[in-house]
């Protein structure tokens, strides 16, 4: 970055001549260096699996999730600083039983999708403050169907039909694009997931990682659950000979 | 001296200082002027009556007629005065239905929040019935007590559960427990069918039990309606039932004399 020490970069509160608001874009770059998370939206359900790099052999297994239950019926997988995703998610806790709470009924994951925008948002306006290191990857079946959402650092959030954050999104992506998503099923979608949580992983940087999946649909009765031992164990099974296959 | 000519020769009203002379002057007393605003729950408007549990050899099971009274009036014939919660609780109202359905979504919300922790532990019956008790403990200590008699029942890790809650926070637990007019007239027949006898007790002679208590009593309570529901709750979960129909015959009432406009 060319930009770098022109002073620009010292707030969110300030903009650079051409229009960049640097401590956005280096929030971004925090997600960047995190393992991948993905989401499939399917005709069923959600999806998310998420790529955990494990930098301890002394960690325990399945500790420091990166992904979250929000409601009944929405999950939350987050890219970036772990704490920073925490803290997302506990907002997003409350914005869910706020709406339910005056409404008397489950949120939309668009209603909760807009006002974790919002939120995020507003750290990208203050010098007092530094923007979100994490992006999000939201997913959930409300009244609407099946949703799928990402927030940026920056605040922005998109709908999509397969998402990806973190290190290995590229590559992600490009799987991604190659699934007939209005065709999978849930349990298929699950496969295709872990496939690509293991084909994204790179084992020369990182050797060590944790697959982390959990689904919610008409397979969970609508609600966001991890996916079941069985299931994962066939899904990560069925990945790595996928992968020994690619190699 | 009263400087008033039109009082002259008239009663003089003691209670009225006048010159605000005895015993020194007094402001006008502080009134609240929200008090009339903010009230607290004097007396249930509208209500449920009895509900009826019992144990029995696979887990419990509770019954509640389908009414929400209006004073004497037969207001809402479809209310459902059971309601599960979580996976393996169920719990049942008598008393001011607004009150419960608080206490509906107090739960509700309860359990969703243990749920979103994701810690594989969740709430079962005794758990819903400690904390109720907190709940009802804590608004009749302000005066402003939910206004209902609850039952807590359900089954979890092969243990039973039935325990009793009401609007002054008092609990206790029992083989077989009834609320409100159910009190006084379900529980010696239930006692006497249930007590001692739960190991033994099947599922369809629970039920019998439990639908000719909701007989008896829709003959002899007033504010019931012979509409009503089961709930069941074994190592299988949580059970609702359809509304379930009570078959009365009223031909003796031909012959009752005394109480009502008969000729003769």
């Amino acid at each position: 970055m060319t930009s770098i020490g022109t002073g620009y970069d010292l707030s969110a509160s300030t903009y650079s001549p051409d229009g960049r608001i640097f401590q956005v874009e280096y929030a971004n770059k925090a997600v960047e260096n995190s393992g991948t998370a993905i989401g499939l939206r399917v005709k069923d359900g959600v999806v998310l699996a998420v790529e955990k790099v494990v930098h301890s052999k002394l960690l325990v297994p399945e500790s420091n999730r990166r992904i979250q239950t929000i409601d009944k019926h929405v999950g939350l997988a987050s890219a970036g600083y772990l704490a920073d995703g925490r803290n997302l998610s506990n907002r997003a806790r409350d914005e869910a039983s706020g709406f339910r709470e005056n409404y008397r009924s489950p949120p939309t994951l668009q209603y909760i999708v807009d006002r974790l925008g919002l939120y995020v948002q507003a750290y990208t306006l203050y010098s007092s403050v530094r923007p979100f290191g994490c992006s999000t990857i939201l997913g959930a079946v409300d009244k609407n169907g099946p949703a799928l959402y990402v927030i940026e650092p920056s605040g922005v959030a998109y709908g999509y039909r397969g998402a990806a954050v973190g290190k290995g999104r590229q590559l992600a992506k490009t799987e991604l694009e190659k699934l007939k998503f209005d065709e999978l099923s849930m349990r298929e979608a699950v496969m295709e997931a872990a496939r690509i949580i293991y084909l994204v992983h790179d084992d020369a940087k990182e050797k060590d990682f944790e697959l982390e999946m959990s689904w919610v649909g008409t397979e969970t009765n609508g609600v966001h659950l991890p996916v079941p031992k069985d299931l994962f164990d066939e899904a990560s099974r069925k990945a790595k000979a996928a992968l020994e296959d690619f190699e | 001296m009263d400087h008033f000519p039109t009082n002259w020769g008239r009663p003089r009203n003691d209670a009225f200082d006048a010159y605000g002379t005895y015993p020194i002057h007094q402001r006008a007393p502080v009134k609240d002027t929200f008090a009339e605003g903010v009230q607290h729950t004097q007396q249930p408007i509208v209500t449920g009556t009895s509900v009826l549990a019992i144990q029995y050899k696979d887990g419990i099971m509770m019954a509640a007629d389908n009414l929400a009274s209006y004073g004497s009036l037969a207001r809402f014939k479809d209310v459902r005065r059971l309601h599960a919660v979580g996976t393996s609780t169920v719990i049942g109202a008598s008393g001011d239905m607004s009150d419960f359905q608080a206490i509906q979504s107090i739960l509700d919300d309860l359990v969703t929040d243990e749920f979103t922790h994701g810690d594989g532990h969740d709430l079962g019956p005794a758990e819903v019935h400690e904390y109720l008790s907190r709940v009802m403990y804590a608004r009749r200590s302000k005066i402003n007590p939910l206004w209902n008699s609850l039952l807590v029942g359900g089954f979890r890790d092969g243990k039973r559960f039935l325990g009793y809650v009401d609007l002054l926070g008092t609990t206790y637990s029992a083989p077989s427990i009834a609320t409100g007019y159910g009190a006084y007239i379900a529980i010696p027949l239930l006692r006497a069918a249930v007590d001692g006898k739960q190991d033994q007790l099947t599922e369809e002679n629970a039920k019998k039990i439990l639908h000719e208590c909701m007989r008896v009593l829709f003959y002899r309570d007033a504010r019931s309606l012979d509409k009503y529901q089961i709930a069941t709750v074994s190592a299988a979960g949580v059970t609702i039932s359809d509304q379930i129909q009570i078959e009365t015959a009223w031909g003796f009432a031909e012959g009752i004399r005394g109480y009502g406009a008969q000729t003769q």
